[in-house]
């Protein structure tokens, strides 16, 4: 599966425009970083997703434990290197704020 | 009468006590701070403790000498705040304290038993130690004092931690210090970090990684702490990567204030919602945060706490006046960064616009020099403990402006 053309990402590769995001988009940006998205995968980008909409912004690694009830270490394995990255990009939010 | 409380009398509940006892009539408001500590703390001098350079005494004087002697001054425990009913609880007496106008100023601590095998496997302040607070620095001090080598991992547990720019400096300050020791060939340096690089905003990052690189300190990225195997004496991460340490200096994970918490007005790292350009409340308008108790996304440290205070000193006057608040706060940040062999680095940024090169606070004649290394920097870093004793705690004005200039950087 390949990145559609037109799709508007910044130069990390994050989707600038949460409205234009589906699933289809989803398992694209998944399969760049090496993911392949199981049930487990969408129950967790689906939350970020209603999280991200109530607040505005990507959810950081501890609003992500604390909102699914998925542990760290298990996220790390779903998401490898840097889960809260990982689900933002996925699930076409923004870069999390969480690094100043 | 009508009362201002400032919870926290550190670098932000000081600074907004003396502007506001100029400011309000103390015929009409009183004005009262809380903290539990006596002692204020100068904290960018914890960094310099562990090598010799400064000492307990350095670091610390009565907090009653920076504040104004209209301002009501009570040492306690903040027990709650409930801020439906606006009043504060504290633990003395069970005093109750009802407010017109409420200041956040409790900061942020370190909590190093959130990582597992950290405090309570055995080696804290042994070969674990941290030099985020006073105690851990002058422990840290006396190790180093006879120490003789072997490999020391710099870690940092998770972000956002305050002062971001200190990891780098102790790292710095280490290949410096153990070069005069005549011990560099026998300690190898290691800087685990959560973040992708050697710092949160690309250009800063490329050119402090470099600097690691020059002087033989070796970068683990990505790396996020899961436990601390005292046994084995490694470090391991929640994607099984190890790291071997004889000596592990942590920089554990930090939270808002246990106050904020046992209010539940907090984060999930106990951080209290903010609007990032008016400083106020994001759920009660009579409430306005200062410096790292805050959550909005900039740099918890005391320069920044300073950049906030015109804003939040504005916003509180027009809100008593019946204005709305005015969002004039950018993010600013401006780090000296210690990097060794008495030279500094400077960085200048804010919300939108990451650390560039260029001269400060003068375009194009400095006296400092952006992101790079050069001796005058260093000397701004070792002034600032004087400019923040004499100057900055009072609320005085400080060479530099609180928003963010362009003038002089090459973007
Ligand atoms: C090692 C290190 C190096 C640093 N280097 C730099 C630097 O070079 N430059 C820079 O600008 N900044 C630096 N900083 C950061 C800077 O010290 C802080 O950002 C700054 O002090 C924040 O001010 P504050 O008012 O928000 O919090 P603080 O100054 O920490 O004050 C918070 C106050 O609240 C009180 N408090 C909290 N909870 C309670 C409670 N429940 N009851 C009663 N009292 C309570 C505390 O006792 C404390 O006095 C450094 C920090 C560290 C640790």
């Amino acid at each position: 599966m390949t990145i559609p053309e037109n799709l508007p990402l910044n130069d990390e590769g994050f989707l600038t425009d949460p409205s234009v995001w589906n699933e289809e988009i989803a398992k694209a940006l998944a399969e760049q970083v090496g993911i392949e998205l199981t049930e487990k995968h969408w129950e967790i980008i689906r939350w970020a997703r209603e999280a991200a909409a109530d607040s505005g912004k990507a959810p950081t690694l501890r609003q992500i434990t604390n909102g699914t009830g998925v542990t760290t270490k298990e996220l790390f394995k779903l998401f490898p290197k840097g889960p809260a990255k990982k689900i933002a990009k996925i699930a076409g939010l923004g870069k999390p704020e969480g690094c100043i | 009468m009508k009362t201002l409380l400032i919870l926290g009398a550190g670098t932000g509940g000081t600074m907004v006590a003396n502007k506001m006892a100029d400011h309000l009539d103390p015929q009409e408001w009183r004005i009262i701070i809380v903290d539990r500590d006596e002692k204020h703390y100068y904290q960018p001098g914890f960094l310099f403790i562990p090598f010799g350079i400064y000492s307990q005494r350095d670091v610390i004087k009565p907090k009653r000498n920076f504040l104004p002697p209209s301002v009501e001054v009570i040492f306690s425990d903040i027990e709650v705040i409930e801020p439906d009913k606006s009043r504060v609880i504290l633990r003395k007496d069970n005093k109750v304290i009802n407010y017109d106008y409420l200041v956040i100023a409790t900061g942020s601590h370190i909590h190093p038993e959130e990582t597992e095998g950290m405090v309570d496997g055995g080696g804290w302040q042994k070969n674990i130690f941290t030099f985020y607070n006073l105690e851990g620095a002058v422990k840290l001090a006396n190790f180093l004092k006879y120490w003789k080598g072997g490999r020391l991992v710099l870690n940092v547990a998770e972000m956002p931690i305050k002062c971001p720019v200190a990891p780098l400096e102790f790292l710095f300050l280490s290949d410096w210090f153990f070069h005069e020791r005549g011990i560099r060939d026998k300690v190898e340096i290691v800087y685990a970090t959560p973040l992708p690089g050697a710092f949160t905003k690309p250009r800063a990052s490329a050119i402090l990684g470099g600097m690691l690189e020059e002087k033989g300190i070796h970068l683990v990225p990505d790396f996020n702490i899961m436990e601390v195997d005292n046994a084995k004496q490694v470090i391991r991460s929640y994607d099984e990567q190890e790291v071997e340490y004889d000596l592990l200096v942590t920089i554990p994970t930090n939270k808002g204030s246990d106050a904020i918490a046992r209010s539940n007005m907090g984060d999930e790292l106990d951080f209290v919602p903010t609007d990032k350009h008016t400083l106020r409340s994001r759920d009660w308008e009579n409430i306005f945060i200062i410096g790292d108790a805050g959550n909005v996304p900039a740099s918890k440290a005391g320069s920044v706490a300073h950049f906030m205070l015109e804003v939040v000193i504005e916003n509180l006057l027009r809100s008593i006046e019946g204005l709305e608040p005015l969002p004039k706060f950018d993010g600013h940040a401006n780090c000296f960064i210690e990097s060794g062999f008495d030279k500094g680095v400077l960085i200048d940024f804010n919300y939108d616009v990451e650390p560039l090169p260029g001269k400060y606070p003068l375009p194009g004649f400095g006296p400092f020099s952006l992101l790079q290394e050069s001796h005058t920097n260093h000397w701004g870093k070792m002034m600032f403990r004087w400019m923040y004793w004499n100057i900055l705690l009072k609320g005085g004005e400080m060479p530099f402006e609180s928003q963010m200039s362009m003038a002089g950087k090459w973007a």
